[in-house]
């Protein structure tokens, strides 16, 4: 168009600029939870994950140590390095105090003077003096703001794969996608080829029927599949989900195969069927091969859909913790019993779309492929 | 057994039984039943082809019947009866329904969430579509505002509760608000507008659709109508909203369409953030209220969404009767 009408640098700035903003809009989110996944928890607490390169300003107290009390000429002096003190990381001290109503009130470095003539120095690497004209009985306390460097690390995905049993719910995730996606393939195919190259009565009635199951909820099918799923002894299981999937992904799969198929050239069908090939020999060495693209659409949805999927896995399978997916274990458990934990939480989630994400920065091409045939045009 | 090992088991004998299933019954077919015997040969190759789709179709047919067909039926009979299942009570869960107003509030919430996620989404993902056509990185924008399609509803709810969080050192929103001055709110208890900062989320998620779409229906458009209305002295708007708009017409609708039976779809979005309270509960989830508990009313509420949708249904039937015609 440009070369049309001419580029009008104006309009073509606002453009730009709009859509970087887009783009950081959308981003935005998703970014907070990756930065928030890899820091540490009481850091998260106190700072933003936008300023998280920053240090982050703590605030800490520490007992002096009573036993490197020494009496030089009747004052009462303590000694000794807030850091060593208590093996908190070594940082710089932006602010000190000796008061507990007055944590952060004097610079590093300054005289604080306390009650009853005591006196405290901090300096900025953490060395300490504290004197007192009287006789030290209890350890003073010795109150400090520092600068942590940031923290990044994988405790986090350590912690949530070890401890919390992640893991068990990435493999669960993994068995009910891997036969849910494969399976309807194969089905569908065949019935695809059928609908979309032999002639039979009834043809159009299915297709039609095939669009319209398309929309339908799958909230319907809940309760009545489990009750027969029961009754048959398949129950809450994989098999069970595994089933359901293949049933409710099937309109999508024979859809999508279908208008493919039926796109594919006339001329190879026939001339293989003239040679004497039959309609089996036509769909596995001639039909099959060429729809790769239209099954490899497919199979990416199906995946992202059963991987992502809360409603099905939360009916089918058994709600005890051993079998919990991915998405059951984050909306049921974490949320709630580590709700304020958000490090935790960042991991946890990252770990659930750490998959699709591959997927689909890799099939991306395929996918933007099949949800373009795949809408009813 | 381990599950794993049991879903490779399923994967081999399913695919396996698949293709066996397949195989054999062609196989039977030619050579059982109608063999080409001298004689007859032509009439029992016809009849065997007459028979072989059939056979092509009659996997699908029957996981798609049990599944999907079945549930219809099996679905409204149930929500004629009574939580155990056991007594017939008519159109009594539903008439409870509609004068609980929790189911009220859910309806009226799903209300809005048809009205404003389609519109929001296809809106937005229009207006990406238009921008990101003339960039030379428009793919690279375009696949980064299309990635959240590949995110679950549940791990989304949990991008954003990040955002909505109601301390100024987590969520975003309240250190703009603690930047200017003022005290940190939680947004998914404000009445009412709780609601439009859960369907935020779904259009972050939906956008990328849209845009794909969108996308490819705006390259579709004939070069010379835009060429035309740019000779005539029409300004970029006019070329837009004038020109291009109405040509994509037909796919802005099922994009709209397409979103909207979403919309009545996701449970897990309001599940995860809120769990339906503060009057956040839309019909998907107010049916998972009574899953497991009360099997009678959650078939009704589903038996409702379902008749939401049928108008929907018949509408997309008709298109792709009139497609294949």
């Amino acid at each position: 168009m440009e070369n049309i009408a001419g580029t009008r640098p104006a309009l073509a700035w606002v453009t730009n600029i709009s859509v970087v903003l887009l783009v950081i809009l959308w981003l935005v989110p998703t970014v907070g939870l990756l930065v928030s996944s890899f820091r540490d928890r009481d850091q998260i607490a106190v700072s933003a994950w936008w300023k998280s390169p920053f240090p982050v300003e703590q605030n800490f107290a520490v007992k002096a140590n009573l036993d490197a009390v020494e009496n030089s000429d009747g004052l009462f002096v303590i000694e000794g390095n807030i850091f060593a003190d208590e093996g908190n990381e070594a940082g710089e001290v932006t602010a000190f105090g000796g008061k507990r109503t007055d944590p952060t009130g004097a610079q590093p470095g300054e005289t604080a003077t306390l009650a009853r003539d005591r006196t405290l120095v901090v300096r900025a690497n953490g060395d300490y003096v504290y004197t007192s004209p009287a006789e030290i009985k209890r350890p003073p306390s010795i109150y400090f703001a520092s600068a942590l460097p940031p923290d990044f690390s994988l405790d986090n995905y350590r912690q949530i794969l070890t401890s919390d049993n992640m893991d068990r719910a990435f493999i669960n995730t993994l068995t009910v996608t891997i036969p849910a996606t494969i399976i309807p393939i194969l089905i569908a195919a065949f019935a695809a080829y059928a609908l979309a190259w032999m002639e039979f009565p009834g043809r159009w009635l299915l297709i039609a029927v095939i669009v319209g199951l398309l929309v339908v909820p799958l909230q319907l099918a809940l309760v009545p599949m489990l009750q027969l799923h029961n009754k048959v002894g398949i129950g809450q299981s994989y098999l069970g989900i595994w089933l359901a999937h293949t049933g409710f992904g099937l309109p999508l799969a024979i859809y999508l195969l279908r208008n493919y198929m039926v796109g594919l050239p006339r001329d190879i069908i026939e001339s293989a069927k003239v040679d004497g090939a039959t309609d089996f020999q036509v769909f596995t060495k001639i039909v099959l091969p060429l729809s790769f693209p239209a099954l490899a659409s497919f199979a990416i949805f199906q995946f992202l859909w059963t991987w992502n999927d809360l409603l099905v896995a939360k009916v089918f399978l058994p709600s005890n913790s051993e079998s919990w997916v991915m998405t059951v274990k984050i909306a049921d458990d974490l949320l709630g019993s580590r709700g304020g934990d958000w490090g935790i939480l960042a991991a946890a989630a990252f770990i659930s779309i750490a998959v699709p994400l591959i997927v689909f920065f890799t099939m991306q091409r395929y996918l933007v492929r099949g949800l373009l045939a795949g809408s009813v045009k | 057994m381990s599950p794993m090992m049991q879903g490779i088991i399923t994967v081999v004998v399913g695919v396996g039984g698949c293709v066996g299933y397949f195989f054999l019954s062609n196989l039977i077919l030619d050579k059982i039943i109608f063999p080409p015997k001298p004689g007859d040969k032509g009439r029992n190759i016809n009849r065997a082809e007459m028979v072989r789709p059939w056979l092509f179709l009659f996997p699908a047919l029957f996981a798609l019947t049990l599944y999907l067909v079945y549930p219809v039926v099996g679905s409204f009979w149930r929500s004629l009866h009574d939580r155990s299942g056991d007594a017939f009570i008519g159109f009594d869960n539903y008439t409870t329904m509609f004068s609980d107003t929790a189911f009220q509030t859910a309806f009226f919430n799903n209300f809005m969430w048809v009205l404003v996620v389609p519109a929001g989404a296809t809106f937005l993902g229009l207006l990406v579509a238009q921008l990101t056509d003339q960039l030379k990185w428009g793919n690279i924008a375009k696949s980064l505002i299309f990635m959240p399609m590949a995110i679950s509803f549940v791990g989304a709810s949990l991008i954003w509760r990040f955002v909505y969080a109601n301390t100024p050192e987590i969520g975003i929103i309240n250190a703009l608000r603690d930047y200017v001055g003022l005290l940190p709110i939680d947004v998914l208890q404000i009445p009412f507008w709780n609601n439009f900062f859960l369907m935020v989320i779904l259009i972050w998620i939906q956008t990328g659709f849209a845009m794909v779409i969108l996308s490819a229906a705006l390259r579709g458009i004939p070069e010379e109508t835009v060429e035309a209305a740019i000779i005539d002295g029409a300004n970029p708007f006019q070329v837009f909203f004038k020109i291009k708009v109405p040509q994509i017409m037909g796919t802005i609708v099922v994009v709209w369409t397409t979103i909207t039976i979403l919309v009545l779809k996701v449970f897990d979005i309001v599940y995860a953030m809120t769990g339906g309270n503060f009057e956040t509960d839309i019909l998907p989830s107010y049916m998972m209220n009574f899953m497991f508990r009360d099997d009678g009313r959650a078939t009704a509420v589903a038996f409702v969404i379902m008749i939401i949708v049928l108008p929907v249904m018949v509408w997309n039937i008709r298109q792709a009767r009139k497609e294949m015609q």
